[in-house]
């Protein structure tokens, strides 16, 4: 089976950083936000803590990567992302991850006004808190048809192979991407 | 060939897509529009929309609750009727009846220290107020049963120079504090009862202060002890900035 190159270090190592960042601040978050977990939990201010820490260092490793990776070719990837035609990836795969940058953006500006106004008036606003909430109604939906298509679906699971290896088969990404012009054949399957 | 020809076929901008895809067939791309950037625009448009919902995001999310009258096609969203619970400390105080006393402290005659259970004896009231946090979030209609402040003062006697009310709660270091003339508004109690039943551990069980004119960082959670003092001070969170007068609507950077 002859395998085709999908995603570059840069993408791959960008997407888990970001996975990784985004599921911790989702599992202490969810302890600060639901009262059951909050009583079974307890230690608030360490959970405050971590979640605030989490936010900063979440944000950080993603500039990171952008800043040490192969910048030029994330550019070429956002260009491709900006005309939400298919390509190599297909107009739901574009709009999450428009939609998951953009959530970034607002999940850490609107963090951070958590944080500024528990400290100063002048950062405090009402909606901050709704803002904060509705992200990650937004995102957790997001989060969970983009599992069920990556990891249980059985036509589209195989794109798995694809963030965890970088490469996926020649035939699979026939089938599912016509449109994408595969260059970076990978016979070796890596 | 003809990156000068297409440039001055079709302007600048085409010139910039074809440098950036230099594989790209330059015969195409002089048929072929150039792609209208709807990611893009959906990129801004979300991000400018999450942005500017600070000044618009709770009066729209005000009307749209109330128009779904009751929200109860909200309610798996927002947990527990839309309580989020604060605490300052590792660990939620827990509550034993056996050994649980509130104390009447400070600038009184009579000294007092209430079991639970006598504490349950004393004439009670009930109320249904709104609950204002001060980061922004609200419940409305919260039936509260207890025990108001002047039905303490008429066993406890406080001295005539008692002009205010350390409230001290068991989750150290919380306290704050209300003037007396602020603990004898008519809708302030100490609540054991909310919703009709007793005060759950993450509301403060067994006894919190409800003053609903206030911001809800003046109703001090698992309270055990209040004691009579000359004057007002500072309470856990106004020792952070916050005003000591939280009035709902009038303090805090509100209003």
């Amino acid at each position: 089976m002859s395998y085709v190159t999908r995603f570059t270090r840069t993408e791959r190592a960008l997407h888990w950083v970001n996975a990784t960042g985004f599921l911790f601040l989702l599992a202490t978050g969810l302890i600060l936000y639901l009262p059951r977990l909050s009583v079974l939990v307890g230690r608030r201010p360490l959970m405050k803590d971590l979640h605030f820490w989490g936010g900063i260092g979440w944000v950080s490793a993603l500039a990171i990567v952008i800043v040490l990776g192969d910048r030029r070719g994330l550019l070429r990837t956002a260009r491709e992302l900006e005309t939400l035609r298919p390509s190599r990836f297909n107009v739901g795969q574009k709009v999450n991850a428009i939609l998951n940058a953009a959530f970034v953006i607002l999940f850490f500006a609107s963090g951070m006004l958590l944080w500024f106004g528990e400290r100063d008036t002048t950062f405090r606003f009402t909606s901050t808190v709704l803002l904060h909430d509705w992200l990650l109604y937004l995102a957790g939906g997001l989060l969970i048809g983009h599992l069920y298509l990556a990891v249980i679906h059985p036509a589209t699971r195989h794109s798995l192979r694809g963030m965890v290896r970088g490469s996926v088969s020649e035939e699979w990404a026939a089938k599912h991407y016509p449109y994408w012009e595969r260059r970076g054949q990978t016979p070796d399957g890596v | 060939m003809s990156v000068s020809r297409v440039e001055a076929a079709r302007g600048f901008t085409l010139l910039r897509v074809n440098r950036s895809d230099p594989a790209g067939e330059e015969g195409e791309m002089e048929h072929a529009p150039e792609p209208r950037r709807y990611g893009r625009g959906l990129f801004l448009a979300t991000v400018a929309g999450g942005l500017t919902s600070l000044a618009w995001g709770r009066p729209v999310w005000s009307r749209v609750s109330g128009a779904l009258s009751g929200a109860e096609a909200l309610v798996p969203l927002v947990p527990q009727g839309g309580w989020r619970i604060y605490s300052v400390a590792d660990h939620m105080p827990t509550f034993d009846p056996r050994t649980w006393r509130l104390a009447i402290d400070g600038l009184v005659k009579n000294k007092l220290t209430l079991t639970h259970a006598e504490l349950r004896a004393l004439p009670a009231a009930e109320q249904v107020s709104t609950f204002h946090c001060v980061t922004g979030w609200t419940v409305k209609d919260v039936h509260w049963k207890g025990v108001r402040l002047q039905t303490i003062f008429e066993r406890a006697l406080p001295f005539p120079e008692a002009h205010a009310l350390q409230f001290v709660s068991a989750e150290y270091p919380y306290l704050d504090y209300l003037t007396y003339e602020q603990a004898t508004l008519p809708d302030v109690m100490l609540a054991y009862e909310m919703d009709g039943k007793p005060l759950a551990r993450e509301h403060g069980a067994p006894l919190r202060l409800v003053i609903p004119d206030m911001y809800g960082y003046k109703g001090v959670k698992w309270l055990d002890r209040i004691n009579l003092v000359p004057q007002a001070g500072d309470g856990y969170w106004e020792l952070l900035g916050y005003d000591r007068d939280a009035w709902v609507g009038h303090s805090n950077g509100y209003g």
